[in-house]
């Protein structure tokens, strides 16, 4: 039997990754690609760029927190942010149902052009296709972002080495490590995690994810779960300028935090422990993951920004995000380790040691 | 669930766990029957909080694991046709069957949905009536109730295109059966606490007192299972084998009468195959002959000879014989994301949760 496309290939867990891997990067395969950053940074005469795009397909499209208007949005400017980048300008394209409800349409539409406002990057181009009934479910969003780095640009290395850096068509920057006088020139990236730092998170874990499934599945509680939604550009710039040389930003969205740190430790060959205690969770999320028997380091965020920097840094770059509105529960969660390398380790309440890996498919609640 | 926290205490948890270790005196091997203990002892690395003499077994308590292939195998078959929709809970979906999953199915075109109540098929039922709606029945006595709750409420409602595919299992017939094999030696039971709260504790009096192994039905949390191996403990000291609860505050001897009530108007005990364990007489749950109309398995289902995977040892896991590393197809050919047996499938089995948080090898 042939095999076939599975709503798991989509959750961003194992799955996902082996999709990329077996199929996008053996024919897409290029040095900007291969980093699979959360945006390719491409060096362009006169400096560098970052670029990203991703889709939106949600349902419910509109949700306690956001909607997918303001996800399209928040989504790409944060992909842009993990780069180390201020948004410029963004695209967006619409796939719309046939059928779709115009008003529904303007209201996604207005919410988009509200959280690109609250962001300041214009939606400069787009493009609208319609499908027949049932080919599409209601709004599917596509966004493309390009942005240029919020740390003013840092002296180039005088002779570029010939097959990486500099000159066009664009290519990579150097290599982590590779730069001049000792200074990574590439950083933030996956692949600059370096033994000693310590490891940050902006604040609570599944807020986004539990209040997609819950609004979903009409399970209610005590008091309703909102989606952690938000732009983290200026959060980031907040950041940058505590410490210009943050090694990591990832954004953990789908697959959540446990797969973003995955990625990261096995990217930038280290071990990563984190400390399960320090994870800041709100309570009626906790409560629902128990419920449904979900990790909540696995439920997607799409308003956090997990951070590695250097541990003489991690203070001020804490600092500094607890006095913005989006990092007021800021915390260091965990350390980096030389080894194992490619794992990563949670120390749980009762200090013990567990592998933490990343999910293998779509999250499951369990029957009892 | 502020109340959790006091059940998760650091500190109380090493001064219980250095009470094991005081008091045990020779090797005890302890099976935590339900699944759900399985994965609290791995998530909160309990198994390094115990002194070596003490070991912890995993029984065969995921109802998604002891899911016959054939069964799912059949199930599948229903839905091929047109005019069915498949209804599951969640954790059914990857579990693969002799040939495929649900979600292989799905993808393929069959109309599979998740729901996480019974009751929301009985809702699916009605807003499709010219469809017929089949349930897959799976679980123990702490699902079975809700299950017959849809179908009373199907048959209140006259909804006859709602119907159940049971492949309900019963834990104290699989726990008689557990120590009656001579191949598995077992010095305690860790009963399961969910279960419990429906059946009561009484249900494990005869395990205790005919086949003489102690019996301590625990709650989930690190606290609860770790007080409950030391009163596993004590009793082996003592030469008791009691059944006692430490789960208190949610189970009690006679269980829920209303949940027991309404599973016995719905269903009746059969003999049933449990994954890896075989045939176990007495361990199922059928639809009793007034709601045959609502069984689906009675109609007739061709689904072929299973093809079950011969590297697949989980039978000896079930049964506490090997641990999980040592079957020749763990984390090599059977994976969470390509489970081959049924213990990776559920992140309640026991190769998953070895998988998933196990000890670095």
């Amino acid at each position: 039997m042939s095999e076939v496309i599975l709503l798991a290939h989509g959750a961003g867990g194992r799955k996902s990754a082996d999709l990329i891997r077996d199929l996008f990067l053996r024919h897409f395969g290029n040095p900007a690609l291969n980093v699979l950053g959360d945006s390719a940074v491409l060096e362009i005469p006169g400096g560098k760029v970052a670029f990203t795009t991703d889709s939106f397909v949600v349902d419910p499209l509109f949700f306690p927190g956001g909607d997918i208007g303001k996800l399209a949005v928040c989504g790409t400017v944060n992909d842009l942010a993990a780069a180390g980048a201020r948004p410029l300008a963004l695209s967006a394209a619409f796939i719309l149902e046939e059928g779709l409800d115009l008003d529904t349409l303007e209201r996604v539409v207005a919410s988009m052009a509200r959280t690109a406002s609250e962001v300041g990057v214009p939606i400069v181009t787009g493009d609208t296709k319609v499908v027949p009934r049932g080919s599409a479910d209601r709004i599917f969003i596509t966004t493309s972002g390009i942005g240029i780095p919020f740390v003013a640009q840092r002296q180039t290395p005088p002779q570029p080495s010939p097959q990486r850096g500099g000159g066009y068509p664009p290519t990579l920057p150097p290599r982590c490590g590779e730069g001049w006088g000792g200074v990574c020139l590439c950083a933030p990236s996956p692949e600059c995690a370096a033994q000693g730092d310590a490891v940050i998170l902006s604040g609570t874990i599944a807020d986004h994810g539990m209040a997609v499934m819950t609004c979903r599945e009409g399970i209610s509680f005590e008091s309703e779960i909102e989606s952690d939604c938000a732009p983290l550009d200026t959060l980031v710039a907040s950041m940058l300028e505590a410490c210009p040389d943050i090694h990591c930003l990832r954004d953990p969205t789908r697959g959540g935090v446990a797969t973003s740190l995955n990625e990261i430790a096995v990217q930038s060959g280290v071990c990563i422990e984190i400390y399960e205690p320090a994870i800041p969770v709100n309570e009626n999320v906790r409560v629902a993951c128990e419920l449904l028997g979900i990790d909540p380091l696995h439920v997607a965020n799409e308003g956090k920004m997990l951070a590695i920097v250097p541990q003489e840094c991690a203070e001020a770059v804490v600092e500094a995000m607890r006095a913005h509105p989006y990092g007021r529960r800021a915390c260091v969660i965990g350390r980096v380790q030389e080894r194992p390398a490619g794992r990563v380790h949670l120390r749980t309440a009762l200090g013990s040691l567990r592998i933490l890996d990343i999910p293998a498919g779509d999250l499951l609640p369990r029957i009892c | 669930m502020k109340y959790v926290d006091e059940f998760r205490d650091g500190a109380l948890a090493l001064s219980l766990a250095d009470a094991i270790r005081r008091e045990c005196r020779h090797p005890l091997k302890l099976m935590e029957v339900c699944g759900t203990h399985t994965m609290a002892i791995a998530r909160y690395g309990i198994r390094r909080l115990l002194p070596d003499q003490v070991r912890l077994i995993s029984g065969p308590g995921c109802p998604v694991c002891v899911t016959a292939q054939d069964e799912i195998d059949r199930f599948i078959e229903l839905g091929r046709s047109p005019d069915t929709i498949l209804v599951t809970f969640g954790d059914m979906i990857r579990v693969p069957g002799s040939r495929a999953s649900l979600e292989d199915e799905r993808a393929r075109g069959a109309d599979v949905r998740v729901v996480y109540s019974p009751l929301d098929a009985v809702e699916i039922a009605a807003a499709n009536p010219d469809r017929r709606v089949v349930f897959f029945g799976i679980g123990f006595e702490t699902t079975t109730p809700a299950v017959a709750l849809s179908v009373l409420e199907a048959q209140k409602t006259n909804l006859a295109n709602y119907q159940v595919f049971s492949a309900h299992k019963t834990i104290p017939p699989a726990m008689i059966a557990l120590v009656s094999d001579p191949e598995v030696a077992i010095d305690g039971f860790i009963c399961p606490g969910h279960v419990s709260a429906i059946i009561g504790s009484a249900a494990y009096e005869p395990v205790a007192r005919d086949c003489g192994i102690p019996c301590v039905v625990a709650g989930f949390e690190p606290l609860d299972i770790l007080q409950a191996i030391l009163m596993l403990v004590r009793q082996a000291v003592d030469g008791r084998s009691e059944v006692e609860v430490e789960y208190s505050r949610a189970v009690s001897r006679e269980g829920n009468q209303a949940a027991l009530d309404c599973m016995r108007k719905v269903f009746v005990p059969c003999d049933a195959e449990w994954r890896g364990l075989g045939v176990i007489p007495g361990s199922g749950l059928e639809l009793r002959p007034e709601f045959s109309s609502v069984e689906s398995r009675k109609s007739k289902v061709e689904s072929g000879k299973p093809k079950v995977s011969t590297e697949c040892e989980c039978g000896s896991i079930l049964k506490g014989l090997k641990p999980p590393r040592a079957c020749r197809a763990f984390g090599k050919a059977c994976a969470p994301e390509h489970p081959l047996g049924p213990c990776m499938v559920s992140s309640e089995g026991a190769c998953a949760a070895e998988y998933r948080y196990g000890a670095e090898s």
